[in-house]
C-alpha cells in the first residue's frame, strides 16, 4: 500500500487525529522556549552544521579513528554492509556469550534491520525497555514517531493493552501506567545477559559511544548486563568531546523541547579494573545498510542528520497523517529522503512527493538540512527513472504539447475560464469539481471572471 | 575483502579520493583532536551558583545546603524524615566513614542492588548551564548507585560548579589520563513523555534527587 491510500487511512482516524495534536503543543513550542534560551542561537546552529560536515568530508579517517581509539579501551568494533549482516553479527555475540535474555534500550537503526525478529528466530528472549518501545512490543506495532514512538496511542489504548498483557487491573493515570511499566522491566534489567543500545553519536577522539535519554533504561542497559552492544550508522561519527557538546546544545532542545535530557552517557569501553558495574565485554557495530549510497552525491546533506525529529514534529503533512502513513522506519521530511535512498525509490514511489514543500523543516533542522531542495532531488531522479504515476506524466506531456502551441493554448484556456464561470454559483465558487473532488470535498473552488490574462491583456494594452 | 575495507572504499571512492588514505589526511585529524576547539558557548550569568541552583530547580532536582562532610548525615536523615522514607541507604566509599549511626541511618557502603530505595553519591563537578550533575565511573564511583534507587542523594561540593560542559571536559583532561568507562549527566530525577507527551517523573531510574551542596 502506497502513501496516499495510508494517508487516508489515517486522516480518518479519529483516536490518532486527537493524539497527534498534542505533539504541536509540546514538541513545536517546546524547541520555540528552548531555543530562545540561547542568546546566539544562529551561531551554534552554524557550528553544528559545520561538525557534521567536518566528520562527513572525511568520514573513513574519522571511523578509523574512532575505532583505533576505542580498540585501545577494549571495545570490539564491528563493521555491517546491510541490515543481515547487524543481525548476524548480534546473534553471533549473543553465542559466543552464552546469551539468553536481552533487553533494549531505543533505537532506529535495529529498527532498520528487525533486529527483535532476527534475535527471537534464533530462541533469544528480548525485551525494549523505553515505555514507548514496551508499549508497542505489547501491541506489536512500530514506532510512528522517532523519538516519541507511541505518540500515535491515547492513554485509553495504553491502559486497555496493559490490563490485557499484564493481567493486571485495568489502571487509568498516567503515573501509575508508568509505575506498572517500571515494576514489571525492573527484573528483566536485573536478569538479562545482553545490552542493546543505539547510540547518537560515537566520538573519534575517544573512542566512546553517546547516548542521549529521560527514562534511566539506557543507562541500565548499557550497565548493567555482561555484554553490551552498540549499534549504529557510520554517519554518528563526531570528532571530539567539544563538538559533541555543540550538538547537545541543540540535540534535545529540538528533539523534545528540553535543554538538556535527564541522561547522557558516554561510554568507553568494557568494565576496568576494580569496577563494581558495567559489562564485562563492549561490542560497537558500525552500520552502512545505504548510508553510503548518500555520501559523495547531491544527498549527503541528509547524513548530517541527528535524529531529532524536528522536521516532523514541524510538518504540516506529518502532523495530519502520523508516521505509520510513511511505510518504514523513518517518517516525516527526513524519512521522505531517508527511505527511498536505504530501500529504493522503486519501494517508496509517493515519498518524495509526501510533503508540500513549505519549508518548514529546513526552518526547524538544527543542521540545517535543506530537506525540500533534497526532497525536488529525488522527484527529479524519480522523474528520470521513469517512477511518476503514468497519468501524472500523461497529463504534464499533455501540457507540455499544449504549452507549445500558443495559439491553441489560448482557445483552450478561453473555453476553460468559460465554463469555469458556468459552473459558479452566485458567490463566484463552485461547489463541486469533476476531477477535483479532493478540492471541492472540503472546500469551495473560487471560479476565474471568466476572460483569460492573455484576453485582457490584449484588451488594455489596445485601450 | 572485509565489509570494513568495503564500506570504507564506498565513502572515499564516492567522494573522489584515492583508496589509500593521505598522509595529511590523517595529519589533519590528528591535529583537529589535539587542538579540540571549542563552539560558540552561550551567555550563562557570572554568578554560577546561582544559575546552578536556579536550573537544577527546575529539573524538578531538589537542594539542600551543608557546611562541612560530617554534616552529611543530618542532612540526610532530614530529607529521609521529610519523605517519609525508610532510614537506609547504599553510599559510595568515601562516605562510609561518617557517623551514620548517630542520625539513625542504616548506610552501607557496598555495590548496590535492585531493590536498594537510596542511593547516596558524590559527583566529578557540576554544570551551571543546565543545572546538570557529572559523574565519572570507577571503583569507588559506580554509576548504578545513581540509578537503581528510587532516590539519589548527591553530595556536591561548590567549587566544583564550572559553567558549561566544555569546562567540565577540561577538568576531566587536567585531572584524569583518560575518560573513565561512564561518564553521566545527570539532570535530575528521571523521566518519560511516552504516553500523551505528559511529563512523569520516576521513569526507571530515581524519582527523586536531591543535592547536598557542600561548602
Amino acid at each position: 500500500m502506497h502513501f496516499k491510500a495510508r494517508a487516508g487511512a489515517k486522516l480518518a482516524d479519529v483516536r490518532l487525529q486527537s493524539a497527534l495534536k498534542k505533539l504541536q503543543g509540546n514538541f513545536v513550542k517546546g524547541r520555540a522556549d528552548r531555543v530562545a534560551e540561547l542568546d546566539n542561537f544562529p551561531d551554534i546552529r552554524d557550528a553544528a552544521a559545520a561538525i557534521r560536515d567536518r566528520a562527513l568530508a572525511n568520514l573513513d579517517v574519522w571511523l578509523d579513528t574512532f575505532e583505533q581509539n576505542a580498540t585501545a579501551r577494549g571495545t570490539v568494533v564491528h563493521w555491517a554492509e546491510t541490515h543481515d549482516d547487524v543481525n548476524r553479527i548480534v546473534r553471533e555475540i549473543a553465542a559466543q556469550h552464552g546469551v539468553r535474555k536481552v533487553i533494549k534500550s531505543k533505537s532506529m537503526v535495529t529498527e532498520e534491520c528487525a533486529l527483535n525478529d532476527a534475535l527471537e528466530s534464533a530462541g533469544l528472549e528480548v525485551v525494549e525497555t523505553d515505555l514507548g518501545e514496551y508499549i508497542l512490543q505489547l501491541a506489536k506495532e512500530p514506532p510512528s514517531h522517532i523519538v516519541a514512538p507511541v505518540v500515535h496511542k491515547t492513554r485509553d489504548e495504553v491502559s486497555d493493552l496493559f490490563a490485557e498483557k499484564h493481567h493486571a487491573p485495568r489502571l487509568t493515570d498516567i503515573p501509575a501506567l508508568c509505575r506498572e511499566a517500571r515494576e514489571k522491566l525492573r527484573p528483566h534489567f536485573l536478569s538479562a545477559d545482553m545490552g542493546v543500545s543505539g547510540a547518537n553519536f560515537i566520538i573519534a577522539e575517544t573512542g566512546s559511544t553517546l547516548i542521549v535519554t529521560n527514562e534511566g533504561n539506557g543507562r541500565m542497559v548499557t550497565t548493567l548486563p555482561k555484554v553490551h552492544v552498540a549499534i549504529t550508522g557510520i554517519e554518528k561519527v563526531v570528532p571530539t568531546l567539544e563538538d559533541v557538546t555543540t550538538l547537545l546544545r541543540l540535540l534535545p532542545r529540538h528533539g523534545t523541547g528540553q535543554s538538556i535530557t535527564n541522561y547522557i552517557s558516554v561510554t568507553t569501553g568494557p568494565r576496568r579494573a576494580g569496577d563494581l558495574d558495567g559489562p564485562e565485554h563492549f561490542h560497537v557495530i558500525l552500520v552502512d545498510a545505504g548510508r553510503t549510497k548518500l555520501i559523495g552525491g547531491d544527498l549527503q546533506e541528509m547524513l548530517r542528520c541527528i535524529r531529532c525529529g524536528a522536521c516532523m514534529n514541524h510538518c504540516p503533512v506529518y502532523q495530519s497523517v502520523g508516521g505509520h502513513a510513511y511505510g518504514w522506519v523513518y517518517p516525516g521530511p527526513m524519512g521522505a529522503i531517508l527511505t527511498p535512498t536505504y530501500i529504493g525509490l522503486e519501494n517508496a514511489r509517493d515519498l518524495p512527493n509526501a510533503a508540500t514543500l513549505c519549508g518548514q523543516c529546513s526552518v526547524a533542522c538544527p543542521v540545517k538540512i535543506p530537506l525540500p531542495d533534497l526532497l525536488r532531488k529525488l522527484r527529479e531522479r524519480q522523474f528520470e527513472q521513469g517512477l511518476k504515476p503514468w497519468h501524472e506524466v500523461a497529463a504534464l506531456r499533455a501540457w507540455g504539447w499544449l504549452a507549445r502551441h500558443p495559439s491553441l493554448y489560448g482557445v483552450m484556456m478561453r473555453i476553460q475560464a468559460r465554463a469555469l464561470k458556468a459552473m459558479a454559483n452566485r458567490e463566484g465558487m463552485i461547489r463541486s469539481l469533476p476531477f477535483g473532488g479532493g478540492w471541492t470535498d472540503r472546500r469551495d473552488f473560487p471560479a476565474p471572471e471568466g476572460r483569460t490574462f492573455r484576453e485582457l491583456y490584449k484588451a488594455r494594452s489596445k485601450a | 575483502m572485509s565489509a570494513r575495507a568495503n564500506i570504507l572504499a564506498r565513502i572515499r571512492t564516492a567522494q573522489g579520493r584515492a583508496i589509500t588514505v593521505r598522509t595529511e589526511e590523517r595529519d589533519a585529524v590528528a591535529q583537529y583532536i589535539a587542538a579540540h576547539p571549542q563552539g560558540p558557548r552561550p551567555q550563562v550569568d557570572a554568578d554560577i551558583e546561582a544559575r546552578f541552583r536556579d536550573r537544577a530547580l527546575s529539573l524538578a532536582t531538589t537542594m539542600d545546603e551543608v557546611k562541612t562532610v560530617a554534616d552529611i548525615p543530618a542532612a540526610v536523615a532530614r530529607y529521609l524524615r521529610e519523605q517519609n522514607l525508610a532510614p537506609a541507604a547504599v553510599c559510595w566509599p568515601e562516605f562510609a566513614g561518617l557517623d551514620w549511626a548517630a542520625q539513625g541511618l542504616k548506610v552501607e557502603a557496598r555495590a548496590v542492588r535492585g531493590d536498594d530505595l537510596v542511593g547516596i553519591t558524590g559527583a566529578f563537578c557540576a554544570i551551571a548551564e543546565t543545572g546538570t550533575l557529572m559523574m565519572c565511573s570507577g571503583p569507588d564511583t559506580p554509576p548504578a548507585t545513581s540509578l537503581l534507587p528510587e532516590t539519589h542523594i548527591a553530595v556536591v561540593a561548590r567549587r566544583r560548579i564550572v559553567t558549561g560542559m566544555e569546562d567540565g571536559w577540561t577538568l576531566l583532561r587536567r585531572e584524569r589520563d583518560a575518560l573513565p568507562r561512564a561518564v553521566n549527566f545527570i539532570s535530575g530525577p528521571s523521566r518519560t513523555a511516552d504516553i500523551e507527551q505528559t511529563v512523569t517523573l520516576g521513569a526507571h531510574g530515581p524519582y527523586r534527587v536531591h543535592l547536598l551542596l557542600l561548602s
